[in-house]
């Protein structure tokens, strides 16, 4: 009994289920096409989206993607799903649901007020109907401001995560690459080391150095080490000073076993983090990384599309309240996100549908030397989320991470956005570049002397 | 000289403590011409580095100058561009690969199961593989007297779950892939290694441990023996490797240095 149909020019599509539905409506990826969920033709994919457009919004509260018995990810967004949010929009087929995003009287209030009433599946659903204009207008009407030693996602702000990496985890060429990035006015989401080495010594010897730079130049931002959730817990058992707890999640409980972790661990670890009490402007202690592809990667997906396990993942990190959330758009590689055009697409996706789920969204704007991708298609992306009202992007020097070898976006590139769309970084952070004289009006970048304090950071720590 | 246009960084002398692309200067906020330049060259040079292909025979000859023994086999995936598309076929043995190693096994079935099982892969940069595996394997191998071996196992169009079928085809309780990691635009040579206690196929990368960025500029033969060599003698205490197997090599390593002293 085929529930879901549409005939166009007498040929019926039908489509077994729901997440059958969902997968064919997707956007092309090369993802959902090695899982072989993809529409087979361009014509299917938009017969998918016509009858997904005619469905009732409340059809995903009856109909779960993945089972509840199965998956503790479904439980959790069964279980927290809030009915008096949903109350506003429960009457809205999906397609209706596009309309009241983009309807002028729809604004950042009742964005926020219908958050805790949706589930990923509706985002991600109605994310399929959308073109990424409209993905770009709603999202740029979100607001989601967290807060730790600053205050991030304010309007017209563009925060960045500065990511020093170095290929042994050497502290002076960390710290080398830190002052480099301070001295072109970035850092301000967080300084946030991938270290080589998943060791609690090195996470804590990592931990320590960025601690004790951040406090000697009084920065106001906070210090991670993306080492996985147990590493970092021991390390704070060892008495790390850990401002925030980053872990990578998906959206099945599968993807997150093959991630070493479920949702009592990401709970420990958030008390754990919680416990040593370091924010002075707000407590969000944790910084979660995703990508579309994740759970495919881990053999995970249970036949669902890339981008709606994606959105999955948002509502495990909305369940601990974090300070910052990014999409790792293009790491993963040309086998689920084949070139820029797919890229770009799904930065914006990833960008929407968090955003709309409540959460302080940022992206990596990022490639693999294995993809059909450049920096132009970089630049495009860049700019968009720029004016999507992205929460914060990465700045890696001269855009080449030299230890987890792909590219990213630079200190330039922030530059650039900031110059370009009138952005700004956040403002505890933006006083103290001022303070510094390393940056005027939030955007141009003084002139530094040689005799500049940071300048001589690393050689007196060496 | 057009420099005039262009700010220079007054911490040019911090270039010493890393590869990375700092004090870059700058015109206006945005990069001189000729860092644009440079990196578009880097990134052409890496795109070249993924489809390099793998040159199997120099692998077998530096092998068999250490007069260890081999075989050889193909993943799933034909050629390299279906490798870059469908990373499940490279994680597949071809069938005529798999017959080889049972055949191999039923002729060898009087040594009983192995301890170890090395196993060089392509991977995303067969630059890596050529340069890097067998300096490694001259410092690991002979650190491991009373293990037993099996073949070094070269593996064509192989990702990193290709050594878990591997393992367990040849019944080995440890399975080391040595394997080309993406290039990167400083470094298109990185070897990584994976390990993986009791391999068989199904196996997620939390159950695995890595050993990333091996290449003398990085990770050095030397380190990265030692980091192996630990987790080696620690998954077969522990009886797993993966998230629950931790890297604490470096404070044995520092105990060793202290000794040393």
């Amino acid at each position: 009994m085929a529930r879901y149909q549409q005939t166009i020019a007498n040929h019926t599509y039908t489509f077994p289920d729901l997440k059958t539905l969902m997968a064919k409506a997707s956007p092309e990826k090369s993802g959902d096409q090695l899982a072989g969920i993809a529409a087979s033709s361009a014509e299917e994919r938009i017969a998918a989206r016509m009858v997904l457009a005619d469905l009732p919004l409340s059809r995903f509260l009856e109909e779960p993607l993945i089972p509840y018995e199965d998956d503790e990810v479904t439980r959790l967004i069964f279980d927290t799903h809030d009915k008096s949010a949903f109350e506003p929009i429960k009457h809205l087929t999906v397609g209706g649901f596009r309309n009241w995003l983009l309807a002028y009287e729809t604004d950042s209030e009742s964005l926020a007020a219908i958050a805790p009433g949706l589930t990923p599946e509706m985002v991600a659903a109605v994310s399929k109907l959308m073109r990424n204009q409209d993905l770009i207008l709603v999202a740029q009407k979100c607001r989601v401001v967290t807060a730790f030693r600053n205050t991030i996602g304010l309007p017209g702000r563009l925060s960045s995560r500065l990511q020093p990496n170095h290929p042994t985890d050497d502290l002076n060429g960390i710290a080398a690459s830190i002052v480099d990035g301070l001295l072109y006015g970035c850092g301000d989401a967080v300084i946030g080391i991938n270290p080589a080495s998943d060791s609690p010594q090195a996470t804590r010897a990592l931990l320590e150095m960025l601690d004790e730079l951040i406090q000697r130049y009084s920065i106001p931002t906070q210090s991670c080490v993306l080492a996985h959730a147990t590493s970092q817990i021991r390390a704070i058992e060892e008495g790390a000073p850990l401002d925030l707890m980053f872990q990578s999640i998906a959206g099945t409980e599968a993807a997150n076993r093959s991630f070493g972790i479920d949702l009592k661990l990401l709970a420990e670890a958030q008390a754990a983090a919680l416990s040593l009490k370091r924010g002075t402007v707000g407590q969000n202690v944790m910084y979660f990384e995703t990508g579309q592809g994740s759970a495919l990667s881990a053999n995970a997906h249970h036949g669902v599309d890339q981008q709606t396990c994606e959105a999955r993942a948002y509502a495990v990190a909305r369940a601990f309240k974090p300070l910052l959330v990014n999409t790792v758009v293009g790491f993963i590689g040309p086998e689920y996100l084949y070139n820029g055009q797919q890229i770009i697409r799904a930065g914006l996706e990833d960008h929407f549908c968090g955003k709309l789920l409540g959460l302080p969204m940022g992206c990596d704007v990022c490639y693999t030397n294995h993809a059909e991708a450049d920096q132009d298609d970089m630049d495009t992306l860049l700019t968009l989320l720029g004016v999507a009202g992205c929460t914060y992007v990465m700045g890696v020097p001269g855009a080449d991470d030299i230890m987890l070898s792909y590219q990213s976006t630079s200190f330039h590139d922030i530059l650039y956005l900031r110059s370009a769309l009138r952005l700004r970084p956040a403002p505890e952070f933006e006083a103290w570049l001022e303070q510094m004289q390393i940056m005027r009006q939030g955007r141009q970048l003084e002139t530094i002397s040689p005799q500049h304090s940071l300048v001589g950071a690393v050689s007196t720590e060496a | 000289m057009p420099d005039d246009l262009l700010s220079e960084n007054p911490w040019q002398a911090l270039r010493r403590f890393t590869p990375a692309r700092i004090a870059l200067g700058r015109a206006g906020g945005s990069l001189p011409t000729h860092e644009v330049l440079a990196f578009q060259l880097a990134h052409a040079q890496a795109r070249d580095a993924v489809h390099l292909a793998f040159d199997t025979p120099s692998i077998v000859a530096q092998i068999e100058a250490e007069a260890w023994p081999w075989l050889e086999v193909e993943s799933a995936a034909s050629d390299r561009s279906t490798y870059l598309r469908r990373p499940d076929l490279g994680r597949r043995l071809a069938q005529h690969s798999v017959e080889r190693l049972q055949a191999y096994r039923a002729a060898h079935a009087e040594e009983g199961p192995y301890d170890l099982v090395f196993v060089i892969g392509d991977g995303l940069s067969a630059l890596a593989v050529h340069q890097h595996a067998l300096p490694l394997l001259r410092c690991v191998i002979p650190a491991l007297p009373t293990w037993k071996l099996a073949p070094i196992v070269i593996a064509s169009q192989a990702r990193v779950a290709l050594g878990d079928q591997i393992g367990e085809l040849l019944n080995a309780e440890q399975v080391i892939m040595l394997i080309g990691e993406r290039p990167g635009l400083t470094a298109a040579d990185s070897l990584g290694l994976y390990l993986t206690y009791a391999p068989r196929v199904g196996r997620n990368d939390a159950e695995r441990n890595c050993i990333s960025n091996v290449r003398p500029e990085g990770l050095s033969y030397k380190r990265a023996a030692h980091k192996l060599l630990y987790l080696l003698r620690e998954a077969r205490r522990l009886k797993l490797s993966g998230v629950d197997l931790k890297d604490d090599s470096d404070v044995v390593l520092l105990q060793d240095e202290h000794r040393e002293m």
